[in-house]
């Protein structure tokens, strides 16, 4: 299989070429304009044989896809951000349709101020709409994710669509060696397309017109049954690629140094990465520290970070997103999980890193470390919402500096 | 083309049972548009009235398989649809919008333009009864001037917004006006319509008993008298060609026109400018401004002078 060095938004294309997609549309916007340029050029070169329909606005962008995969077509879309926002009414109705779809969600700050920097505020908006959200740490995954993604969300037992999320810039502009399957190995693997029901004149299907409310309410709890299926899916497919081309990543979630670990990290995204050295680090100053990271944020991964709670010390959340004057997302879900199971393990949530904020190796081993210090001093800790701001204006009153050269 | 009704498919379209109110002139255009293009079409509708009318799932008050769509998006969810048929090899199916005043010049206003300069393969109806009758007669771009509705409750103090001519400007192929009054009117612009690829409109007056306070039962009459007041002239405009539709024709000589009170006293929208005939007077001086556009269209445009297609060569 050749090795390509690709960037995040490159391999994207490359396994919508894989998944020999029927229709793309999307609408430029940075980080994500490099994946709707490369399949641009990959339909009009005769590389993909698909329909490209170069829309005016992410809304149209969705909307177009889900018009497409309703008349029975794989279908592909890409974007970030306001993008994401502004199609998010589409994102709610292709999923409660329950057809098939796959969207790359290149991570992005939301304004204002304009900012096209890495953060998960714009990925974790959607968590509520029935998509399969999985965001990936690395490039070759970023491949991969995509690719599982059309065999999943095209799965009987699922029929949801998938976003699949990578993160601005980091992945998505920066280039690594990644293994790209051979199109008559993924031609075996992956089935032609399935999907719940067709829009057709031969079908004479009505689809979204009103239900009853009684139906209305059983739709959204068969969705909710679909996301549980999901799990199961997940880790079949990410077993069946492993053994077909040779890589698995843990199924929902993915461990790193997690099996004797007293301290598990909760975190999600490429600065997984810089958490797992930060991880490494710390052993070596013989703080058993571990990364779970989560490979899929919906369906959420209940049953593994239940397991992990149970016998760790200490669970750190850190999260890039911030629901303001509520909690990060990963720790709502993750004190959630914890509390159904006891509630007994120490719990911070760290927000940090927010709008591209750099958090290196560095950092998250200082930040660790001053967790475990007040776990270990106190038997146990509870801090929900653990600002860690920009080094620079980490006091109130280095704050007030900065507030006051703005106003 | 002559439309022989008794050739038309002789099928029921509108099912009993439909939630239509009564004289609803959406059902009797659904109706058209099936009869016109037959069984290998799918409908594309919006927010509004036509998601209502299909009744309660599983069942469907309208005999056409349709994908219902959020507000602002029937336009692209069209162009999708078509794309995904012509990539699985059934370039004949028509896909067809179905879209209010407020789903087509208003909220689903982008989505129009950018499927319009594509030039997608599909057809755009909008069937407009002049506001936004589904959630409770609100004003919409294409509300006329001097309207009553629950947003201007003295009458709306802009003129309609005029989208068939801002779709000519798109440089499409096929843009037509129809009313609900002329069945076999409309019937024909749809086969026409049918035949041609790429982007067509079509802008169907639906005179709304509800919203228009008027008689149920007039439904057709009001629809007509649009026309034969000179207020909604009929139009096809085709490859660069523009032309009366041969009902209209007449209707260019002002003598020829009924007065256009006989339209406004049917209404109750219209009742609080009855007796002001500076607010007719208004109206009146719209119908005079409205024709002379058509003129210059007509001249600009007429069938084989080829000056209209210069004129967007040119640009």
């Amino acid at each position: 299989m050749p090795l390509m060095s690709l960037t995040g938004n490159y391999a994207v294309a490359h396994a919508v070429r894989l998944a020999r997609v029927k229709v793309i549309s999307a609408y430029p916007i940075t980080p994500q304009t490099t994946i709707v340029e490369k399949l641009s050029a990959m339909v009009e070169n005769g590389e993909l044989d698909a329909k490209m329909v170069r829309v005016e606005s992410e809304h149209s962008a969705l909307a177009t896809v889900f018009g497409a995969a309703s008349a029975g077509a794989r279908a592909f879309t890409a974007t970030s951000s306001h993008g994401l926002l502004y199609m998010h009414e589409v994102v709610w109705w292709a999923a409660g349709s329950r057809i098939p779809l796959v969207m790359a969600v290149v991570t992005r700050a939301i304004g204002p101020p304009w900012n096209i920097h890495v953060d998960h505020q714009d990925i974790f908006d959607q968590r509520d709409t029935g998509w399969i959200i999985g965001i990936a740490q690395e490039n070759q995954e970023v491949l991969d994710m995509t690719l599982q993604a059309f065999k999943l969300s095209e799965d009987p037992r699922v029929y949801l669509p998938v976003m699949v999320g990578l993160d601005g810039f980091i992945l998505s502009h920066t280039r690594a060696p990644v293994d790209v399957p051979e199109q008559e190995l993924v031609d075996e693997w992956l089935p032609p397309r399935r999907q719940p029901y067709v829009i057709s004149p031969e079908s004479n299907y009505v689809m979204g017109n009103i239900a009853p409310d009684e139906v209305h309410f059983l739709m959204r709890y068969s969705m909710h049954e679909a996301m549980e299926a999901a799990k199961t899916v997940i880790k079949e497919i990410d077993k069946e690629y492993g053994e077909v081309f040779g890589r698995s990543y843990g199924g929902l979630i993915e461990c790193h140094n997690c099996d004797d670990a007293d301290y598990i990290i909760v975190i999600t995204g490429s600065w997984s990465g810089d958490a797992k050295v930060a991880s490494d680090m710390l052993r070596e100053n013989g703080y058993k520290v571990g990364v779970a990271r989560i490979r899929y944020i919906r369906p959420w991964p209940k049953e593994e970070l239940e397991e992990l709670g149970s016998r760790a010390k200490g669970i750190i959340v850190f999260d890039r997103a911030i629901s303001m004057g509520g909690y990060g997302p990963l720790y709502s879900d993750v004190a959630g999980t914890l509390y159904s199971n006891g509630g007994k393990t120490s719990l911070v949530g760290v927000i940090a890193g927010l709008a591209g904020v750099d958090v290196g190796a560095e950092t998250f081993k200082e930040t660790i470390t001053s967790i475990i210090h007040k776990i270990e001093e106190n038997g146990f800790f509870f801090e929900p919402q653990l600002w860690l701001l920009p080094k620079d204006y980490s006091s109130r009153e280095k704050m007030m500096e900065v507030a006051k050269r703005w106003l | 083309m002559v439309i022989n009704l008794r050739k038309l498919p002789d099928k029921k379209y509108i099912m009993p049972g439909n939630a239509a109110c009564p004289g609803c002139p959406e059902t009797m255009g659904l109706r058209y548009v099936k009869m016109a293009l037959g069984d290998n079409v799918v409908l594309v509708i919006p927010a509004g009235c036509s998601s209502v009318i299909q009744g309660i799932s599983p069942y469907s008050g309208i005999n056409a398989p349709i994908l219902n769509i959020v507000f602002a998006a029937a336009a692209s969810a069209a162009t999708g649809m078509k794309a995904a048929f012509e990539a699985m090899g059934k370039d004949d199916v028509h896909v067809v919008v179905w879209a209010g005043d407020g789903g087509t010049g208003d909220i689903g206003f982008q989505a129009l333009s950018g499927a319009a300069e594509r030039d997608e393969d599909i057809i755009y109806i909008c069937v407009d009864n002049e506001a936004y009758m589904n959630t409770g007669i609100q004003r919409s771009s294409l509300t006329p001037y001097g309207a009553w509705t629950t947003t201007t409750w003295k009458g709306k103090k802009e003129h309609k917004k005029n989208i068939p001519m801002i779709l000519i400007s798109h440089g499409v192929k096929y843009v037509a006006t129809a009313s609900v009054g002329y069945p076999t009117d409309f019937i024909e612009k749809l086969q026409r319509a049918s035949k041609i690829k790429g982007f067509r409109y079509i802008h169907l007056l639906a005179p709304c008993p509800v919203g228009w306070r008027f008689d149920p039962a007039l439904t057709a009459k009001v629809a007509q008298l649009a026309v034969e007041t000179g207020l909604f002239p009929l139009y096809e405009y085709i490859n660069g060609e523009f032309k009366l539709s041969p009902i209209a024709k007449r209707y260019k000589d002002p003598s020829k026109r009924k007065p256009i009170i006989e339209y406004l006293k049917l209404q109750g929208r219209y009742r609080h400018l009855l007796d002001k005939p500076e607010e007719i007077k208004k109206i009146e001086e719209y119908i005079e401004n409205t024709w002379k556009l058509i003129e210059t269209l007509e001249e600009s445009f007429a069938p084989g002078k080829d000056r209209g297609k210069k004129i967007f060569d040119a640009l």
